[in-house]
């Protein structure tokens, strides 16, 4: 990630400038600052059954949990929860292969590479509810559906590739090109070399750009809201609820939310290590 | 009948099978790597924005739109006072917003990249600020009120420790909620950028200017600052955009008294008013559109992104 290191004090035996100790502090308040909001809703998801959505704490229970799953409530949490799923997976992997082609292709200058990083850069700025309002309006205007793998997928699309092209660009300029040379020296062909030359080792950042793709596109509302069709994703569901029906259940379900984005974050960042270790162990082997 | 492992011995090797040589010009290749991302882009992002911009200029009644020209819907929009109102409110909040998420953001990346010796210490740090995002924005967003009401969790603090006998009214539902709440959700937009910024810069410089003598707090303004440009301007686009594009936080956190441009565009639209709700919008992107391009005059972004 950061290359970095250089610090203030020239050893590791000299104390630290004052500096130091101010900006720790301020990254702990900052931090407290941060997760304080989080930690109050890890909290009251587990409010007793008579208890609102503020203090003061009335019991301690797991129901608010339970109502998650409850059928015939006014929003369907675990189907909604599936489909963000399975559409952040898609977006995901979509993101993925796009951004690692087009991060591939920008490394010569090809014609209209300038008016294609600017609509990227514009497309990232747009304020997210114009891009679903646009796609809303060309989907009518074609007189076809909106949907979640269609017009939803699409809207998302459009805020998760400039994200993986800006992510990609840093993976790529790190990447020293003397593999790729040695590689046709070896007599590879082009698809060969791609295979087991450069992928192997773009890999630990496709996996960060594909993990950030699939965060982005699970929590995300306002390019998705006027475009998701009949069947919600969940952050669309959880704002109905909001409207409608507050309660725990919502802290529930952001408490359990969270669980996941750290389970699925925490396989990917495994996995990276993984891979570094690897390569640190076959390189001790040379 | 032979067995299995005959049958695949059989198969040609595919390990050694591979594409004749396809000889393609270098552009072409490009093309062709980078269409997919172009298709999305122009299809999903540049013509619904050409869509809505010729919308704009429609005609509606209460029964439904008709392609037209007029101007009528930008002469409605822009004479209204309730437009300015609500530009002059959401640029203010992107002001201090602005101001505050730099200054938090800058000192964090500072430390992290310079103050941090360990790799993977800093590596940590980095996760733990950025562990939050992986929770919905709205979600956060409402976590705030009990934290922040008067039976809140915050008040309560204060009234334990003895800062304060009655519980503070203006921490929530108010313009100071709709700060905090910006701050809490965009501050990681600025570290990121900065802190991308800070690391390419060569030690080589910060130790050729501690060599002719200059203090740190010299070499703060005079090195660091200047080669930071780069994350500062890319951190500043993005907090401002998301603060103006923003239409959750501001409604939810000052109780219905701030409106943003993007809510007041979201109730025409559900009142399928598309034609005014489509000039609004045009009118935004324009206003952005500008505020973004003066901030890349600053710097060349794509130069330093594509480097």
């Amino acid at each position: 990630m950061m290359v970095g290191g250089r610090t203030y004090s020239a050893g590791p035996g000299e104390g630290r400038p004052w500096t130091f100790y101010a900006l720790a502090t301020l990254f702990g308040l900052f931090l407290l600052f941060l997760y304080g909001p989080m930690l109050v809703m890890y909290i009251l998801s587990f409010q007793g059954p008579e208890g609102g959505v503020t203090f003061p704490m009335v019991g301690f229970s797991t129901v608010w949990f339970a109502e998650i799953v409850k059928p015939g409530q006014m929003a369907n949490i675990p189907a909604s929860f599936a489909r963000s799923i399975a559409l952040a997976a898609i977006v995901s992997l979509l993101t993925v292969v796009f951004s690692v082609a087009a991060g591939l292709a920008f490394r010569r200058r090809f014609a209209g590479s300038g008016l294609l990083f600017y609509l990227a850069v514009a497309s990232l700025v747009m304020p997210s509810l114009l891009v679903g309002f646009g796609i809303g309006l060309g989907f009518k205007a074609m007189g076809w559906k909106t949907g979640l793998f269609t017009s939803a997928l699409g809207a998302q699309l459009t805020w998760t590739l400039p994200f993986g092209l800006f992510a990609m660009f840093a993976v790529v300029n790190r990447f020293n090109r003397a593999y790729e040379e040695a590689a046709d020296d070896l007599g590879a062909n082009p698809w060969q070399r791609f295979r087991y030359v450069t992928l192997p080792i773009l890999l630990p950042g496709i996996i960060g750009v594909g993990m950030g793709a699939f965060t982005l596109s699970y929590d995300e509302y306002a390019r998705t809201t006027l475009v998701i069709g009949e069947r919600n994703t969940l952050p669309i569901e959880i704002y109905a609820l909001i409207s409608s029906a507050s309660s725990p259940m919502l802290f529930a379900i952001g408490t359990v939310t969270t669980a996941v984005s750290f389970l699925i974050i925490g396989l990917a960042l495994w996995r990276i290590l993984r891979l570094q270790q690897r390569r640190r162990g076959l390189e001790a082997v040379r | 009948m032979t067995s299995f492992s005959d049958t695949v011995r059989a198969l040609p090797r595919l390990g050694r099978w591979s594409l004749p040589a396809l000889r393609l010009q270098p552009g072409i290749v490009s093309w062709l790597q980078v269409g997919p991302l172009a298709f999305v882009l122009i299809v999903l992002f540049a013509l619904p924005t050409m869509l809505f911009a010729v919308v704009s200029f429609w005609d509606y009644d209460r029964t439904g739109i008709y392609p037209a020209l007029i101007l009528d819907n930008y002469r409605d929009l822009l004479t209204t006072p309730a437009t300015i109102r609500v530009y002059v409110s959401s640029l203010t909040f992107a002001a201090i917003v602005w101001a505050i998420t730099l200054f938090l953001g800058f000192n964090i990346a500072h430390f992290l990249v310079f103050h941090v010796r360990s790799a993977a210490m800093r590596t940590l740090l980095f996760l733990l600020c950025a562990i939050p995002f992986w929770t919905s924005g709205i979600i956060r967003t409402i976590a705030w009120i009990p934290f922040l009401g008067r039976n809140g969790a915050f008040n309560q603090m204060l009234m334990a420790a003895g800062v304060t006998a009655h519980p503070l009214d203006f921490l929530l539902f108010s313009s100071f909620a709709v700060i905090v709440t910006y701050v809490n959700l965009f501050t990681l937009l600025m570290v990121g950028p900065i802190a991308n910024s800070l690391a390419k810069i060569d030690p080589a410089l910060i130790e050729a200017a501690r060599d002719a003598g200059a203090s740190r707090w010299r070499i703060m303004i005079e090195v660091i600052i200047p080669l930071s440009k780069t994350g500062i301007t890319l951190g500043s686009i993005l907090v401002f955009t998301q603060v103006m594009g923003d239409f959750f936080v501001a409604k939810a956190m000052s109780g219905g008294q701030s409106a943003s441009i993007v809510s007041a565009l979201a109730t025409e639209i559900q009142a399928m008013q598309y034609p005014p709700a489509a000039a609004n919008a045009v009118v935004l992107v324009i206003f952005v559109a500008i505020m973004v391009g003066l901030m890349m005059r600053v710097v060349d972004v794509r130069k330093e992104l594509v480097k």
